[in-house]
């Protein structure tokens, strides 16, 4: 899907009340399918591009106008997913539609499709003139772990976010702490000098790991990896959002 | 034009030669448009007073829910000697006055029913004096006994089976808000010249009905008033003249209304839109240097004390209806004036801070009339108290306004009334869940099998053709609708017969506009069948006599809750056409006809009365409350929902269209300015595109499981939550609708 586009776009569903997705209160569309498989997923029902409902980018913008009401004067769109960046064409198509309404845009990506050689080279640059803000959610600092964690190393998604930080494209990272996998000194100190090395960031987010999307896995008929690890702890929390310098 | 010395410095003119509460605020109040960070913590005496009355509370809920009754003595306006919280902090009660002689003791109120008011009695362990039962049913009528005198054997059925249900037919009707603060801007003597003087020009001399009716009702509010002065004289007050400074008006404006809760057990009595006025007084003494800031807010959280002490004598399926003991001390804050100045002020602050200084309370049902156009600090402030203690409801004064102007206030739960201008019939509700269901069984009650509503043919086809059920659901409406309004017409008749509402009425002009409120009962379930007989295959599962008793629906429909105009239109629908119903016949005293969708706690009732529904629910599950979608309706988050709510159209519902929606803490936002600043998008959002009404609850539903099994922790006391309608203590609710309140959907994070 990433080669011929169509005019359509593969959604998940949509959200119409995100508050903890970018800046202020959104909506929230997440397409559908990605290719990393993240132990502590909680959507892995957005995985697979063979589920989803087709939609074209000025149905769902019209879906989005509804809640322009609820937006003020920071809120707006994000997408999120799923893998939201291998359906470039279409965000591009949608985003330049929301850009035109004036409406603050917002992309939720993990960076993975993320490579400077075309054809999505050219495009993420077209698609970054119509996005405000890209959240970056790095799963783990460290290669062979973030291979381990999600199947894929993590090489583009830290050229990514330089590339970002070089065009100084507005950036939150995001960072989901996992008892035993991310919620270790040693990398969050790492994952810290990368954040500092950056000159785009406005936000660093920690998201404490919770099992609520284990029961998906169960629907899905696939094991859940992560059976017996529970939410960190409060204490966790506060130590990994002082390392990395959350500043809220 | 009178001219008392009490007024100096006040403006104005139009006020001082006739009462007229709204000439007197407008020419007066000072709009404020800055921050929280004047406010004052609760004093010694607050904390002492407040403390004192938390052990009672806790010693009422050890006993069972009640502290004390009273046994032997009618309560009236003058019944009672002075009672105060404890002798011990007697002198420091800045407002006094209680309903009977000792705090949280419940008053005898036999008037609305004798049987009533002795179960309510005996329930809770007490004997009421015997004589007290010979007086009000050998020598003395009540309203409940003319009722049932007239009641015809096919209104008895209908409210047996609950089609039409909830009716204030066995306690006082209630919603009735006397302008309280007339007692302290005039003083009783002005006010009683006042109807003296419309006494004399009542009627042309023809004793028609209408006037002799008139005649009699000036007389006995003339005399409530001579008893308001004589109460507040066994506490050592002269209300008689104006009052002359903040401490007196908000003594004398407590004076009203202790008058009005010692004589009606009304459903719902509220204190009204005070919170202006009362600024003028408390603006004028900290100008004159006379008043602190603390004293200010010491006068106003010992106020509101009042208000959480106000009790009346149950029975158990009243409790059932009303869950956790709520009397609807309604009391609102901000708002806009006609003239666009915000109508908010430093009082309508204290108010909101009371629940900082005394912790999270049902009541007052603290009610904010928001605009988007309200100062932004204050729509701050509301937001954050509301994420703090879920206590407070929003209702939306851009829609109001523009219907009954800009002194209005909340009669019950949400319904609006012109403050001292309007009095309401409350109806209670029409069940059109169960009407549906009568219109597919030609009339037959699907759970008691017996012939309620008319003989019409029933549906007899396996599925269910739309056309056919629309054809038959409008006529068994036109049924309901007539049956309903002719039980109302005969309650609010007898009680105004045998139950008149004499003191709250003194306070209120005597040519008076009258509305009357009926209400609808299972509305999202009414939508989403129709809709999924529509959309869907809906097949007729039915007992040994043919009666359809279940429903199977196969394929999916689109639900009331989703911003789905399919479904969206049934509901607009909906509530259309059975308002034009009720509105072709006539109302009781030429009274106008209203609507509401506001069930409140009593949706668990309604709910087990009723048979399966086509849209899955099954038979005794609770209805949903008010205007909400169904239960696992919603399924595009919150704003998706309210906009299918915002979608009804409140000029069809003018008494109100209730919603209530619960969002975890996380949802809201990542850091405490977030969480505010969303929740005000979020109500600029809902109530810019004309909704109405907003509860707000911020908790998540482990809260709720953790306070329903451990009620007995400290944390859960005082831990209130936002039903459909008011506030409640959580852990005061039944185990039923506990469980009820966890089902409903809590927006959380994706």
């Amino acid at each position: 899907m990433e080669n011929k586009y169509s005019g359509l776009g593969l959604i998940h569903s949509t959200e119409s009340f995100g508050s903890v997705d970018g800046p202020g209160v959104r909506f929230v569309v997440f397409m559908q399918g990605c290719k990393m498989r993240c132990k502590y997923c909680h959507n892995p029902d957005t995985w697979f591009p063979q589920k989803g409902q087709w939609i074209t980018s000025d149905e769902l913008l019209k879906k989005a106008l509804r809640y322009k009401s609820y937006w003020g004067d920071k809120g707006g769109i994000t997408v999120s997913g799923g893998e939201p960046l291998l359906q470039i064409d279409f965000l591009i198509d949608f985003f330049k539609k929301a850009k035109e309404k004036g409406i603050n845009t917002v992309l939720d990506t993990s960076g993975n499709p993320f490579t400077s050689a075309n054809p999505f080279y050219d495009k993420f640059n077209e698609l970054m003139k119509f996005t405000d803000l890209v959240m970056l959610d790095i799963k783990h600092i460290n290669s062979d772990e973030h291979k381990r964690l999600t199947g894929f190393d993590n090489k583009n998604i830290l050229e990514m976010a330089m590339y970002l930080s070089k065009i100084q494209k507005p950036m939150w990272i995001r960072h989901v702490l996992v008892p035993k996998i991310t919620d270790n000194d040693e990398y969050l100190y790492q994952l810290r000098d990368f954040i500092s090395s950056l000159n785009n960031v406005d936000r660093v987010e920690v998201l404490p790991y919770h099992s609520l999307g284990e029961y998906k896995w169960q629907e899905l008929v696939i094991d859940y990896q992560l059976k017996g690890i529970n939410p960190p702890s409060k204490e966790r929390i506060e130590n990994a959002e002082k390392i990395l310098g959350c500043n809220g | 034009m009178k001219n008392f010395e009490q007024w100096n410095g006040f403006e104005g003119t139009l006020w001082r030669e006739e009462v007229n509460m709204r000439d007197f605020i407008q020419n007066n109040y000072t709009p404020y448009d800055g921050d929280e960070s004047f406010l004052e913590p609760a004093t010694d005496a607050t904390d002492k007073l407040w403390g004192k009355l938390q052990e009672l509370q806790k010693e009422e809920r050890a006993k069972g829910g009640v502290l004390d009754m009273d046994t032997h003595i009618v309560s009236t306006i003058t019944s009672h000697k002075p009672g105060y919280i404890c002798d011990e902090y007697k002198d420091l009660e800045q407002v006094v006055g209680l309903q009977t002689d000792k705090p949280l003791k419940r008053a005898f109120m036999p008037f609305g029913g004798i049987k009533m008011a002795e179960e309510a009695c005996t329930t809770y362990g007490y004997t009421p004096d015997p004589e007290l039962h010979k007086i009000f049913t050998e020598y003395h009528k009540t309203h409940n006994q003319g009722v049932f005198d007239c009641y015809t054997p096919e209104i008895r059925k209908a409210r047996h089976n609950k089609v039409i249900t909830g009716l204030p037919d066995t306690y006082g009707r209630g919603r009735i808000v006397g302008d309280y603060r007339r007692v302290a801007l005039y003083g009783i003597d002005y006010l009683m010249e006042s109807k003296a003087k419309d006494f004399e020009n009542c009627g042309s001399g023809s004793m028609t009905s209408d006037i002799i009716r008139l005649r009699e009702e000036i007389s006995d509010q003339y005399r409530a008033l001579g008893q308001m002065k004589k109460m507040a004289e066994s506490y050592g007050f002269d209300i008689s003249k104006p009052a002359k400074n903040a401490k007196e008006a908000v003594q004398w404006l407590y004076f009203g209304y202790l008058a009005a809760i010692k004589t009606q057990n009304g459903a719902a009595m509220s204190v009204g839109r005070i919170s202006t006025f009362l600024d003028i007084y408390i603006q004028r003494d900290i100008k004159n240097g006379v008043l602190t800031e603390k004293e200010a807010q010491e006068l106003i959280d010992h106020l509101v004390m009042k208000f959480r002490m106000v009790k009346f004598a149950r029975i158990p399926s009243y409790n059932e209806l009303f869950s956790g003991d709520p009397v609807w001390a309604t009391l609102e804050v901000a708002g806009l004036g006609i003239d666009g100045r915000s109508m908010v002020t430093k009082t309508d602050f204290r108010f909101l801070h009371t629940l900082e200084n005394m912790g999270p309370s049902p009541e007052p049902n603290l009610t904010v009339l928001y605009s988007s156009r309200l100062p932004e600090n204050f729509k701050k402030y509301a937001a954050d108290i509301s994420i703090r203690t879920s206590s407070i409801q929003y209702e939306n004064d851009d829609v109001m306004r523009p219907v009954w102007g800009d002194d209005y206030s909340i009669c019950c739960c949400v319904s609006a009334t012109q403050t001292g201008k309007e009095m309401q019939f409350f109806g209670a509700r029409a069940n059109l869940a169960k009407c549906l269901l009568y219109a597919i069984n030609g009339g037959i009650d699907e759970k008691t099998k017996v012939q309620v509503g008319p003989e019409y043919r029933p549906i007899t086809s396996e599925y269910l053709d739309y056309d056919e059920v629309m054809k038959k659901f409008d006529s068994m409406m036109d049924w309901l609708a007539d049956i309903y309004v002719n039980a109302l017409n005969l309650i609010q008749y007898m009680h105004d017969k045998y139950y008149y509402e004499a003191a709250e009425m003194a306070l209120i002009d005597t040519d008076v506009r009258r509305t009357f409120a009926t209400g609808i009962a299972g509305f999202s379930h009414v939508v989403d069948s129709l809709s999924a007989i529509k959309y869907a295959k809906v097949k007729t599962i039915r007992d040994e006599d043919g009666i359809v008793v279940d429903y199977e629906t196969e394929g999916d429909f689109p639900r009331y809750g989703n911003d789905d105009d399919r479904a969206d239109e049934i509901a607009v629908w909906l509530l259309k056409t059975f308002l034009s119903k009720i509105k072709k016949h006539h109302t009781y005293r030429n009274s106008e006809p209203t609507t509401s969708i506001l069930t409140i706690t009593s949706n668990v009732v309604y709910g087990k009365a009723t048979g399966s529904l086509p849209d899955g629910r099954k038979a005794g599950e609770p209805l949903s409350p008010g205007a909400n979608p169904s239960y696992g309706a919603e399924k595009n988050g919150l704003l998706s929902s309210l906009n299918s709510v915002a979608k009804l159209p409140y000029e069809y519902a003018l008494d109100g269209i209730s919603n209530t929606q619960t969002i975890s803490p996380e949802a809201l936002g990542h850091s405490e300015d977030e969480r505010i600043n969303n929740l005000v998008n979020v109500m600029d959002g809902y109530f810019n595109q004309g909704a109405h009404h907003l509860n707000v609850n911020v908790f998540g539903t482990e809260k709720l499981i953790d306070a329903m099994n451990h009620p007995e922790k400290e944390e859960y006391a005082n831990f209130t939550i936002r039903v459909s309608g008011y506030a409640v203590k959580f852990i005061d609710l039944t185990k039923e609708q506990q469980l009820d309140v966890i089902s409903r959907t809590c927006h959380k994070v994706m």
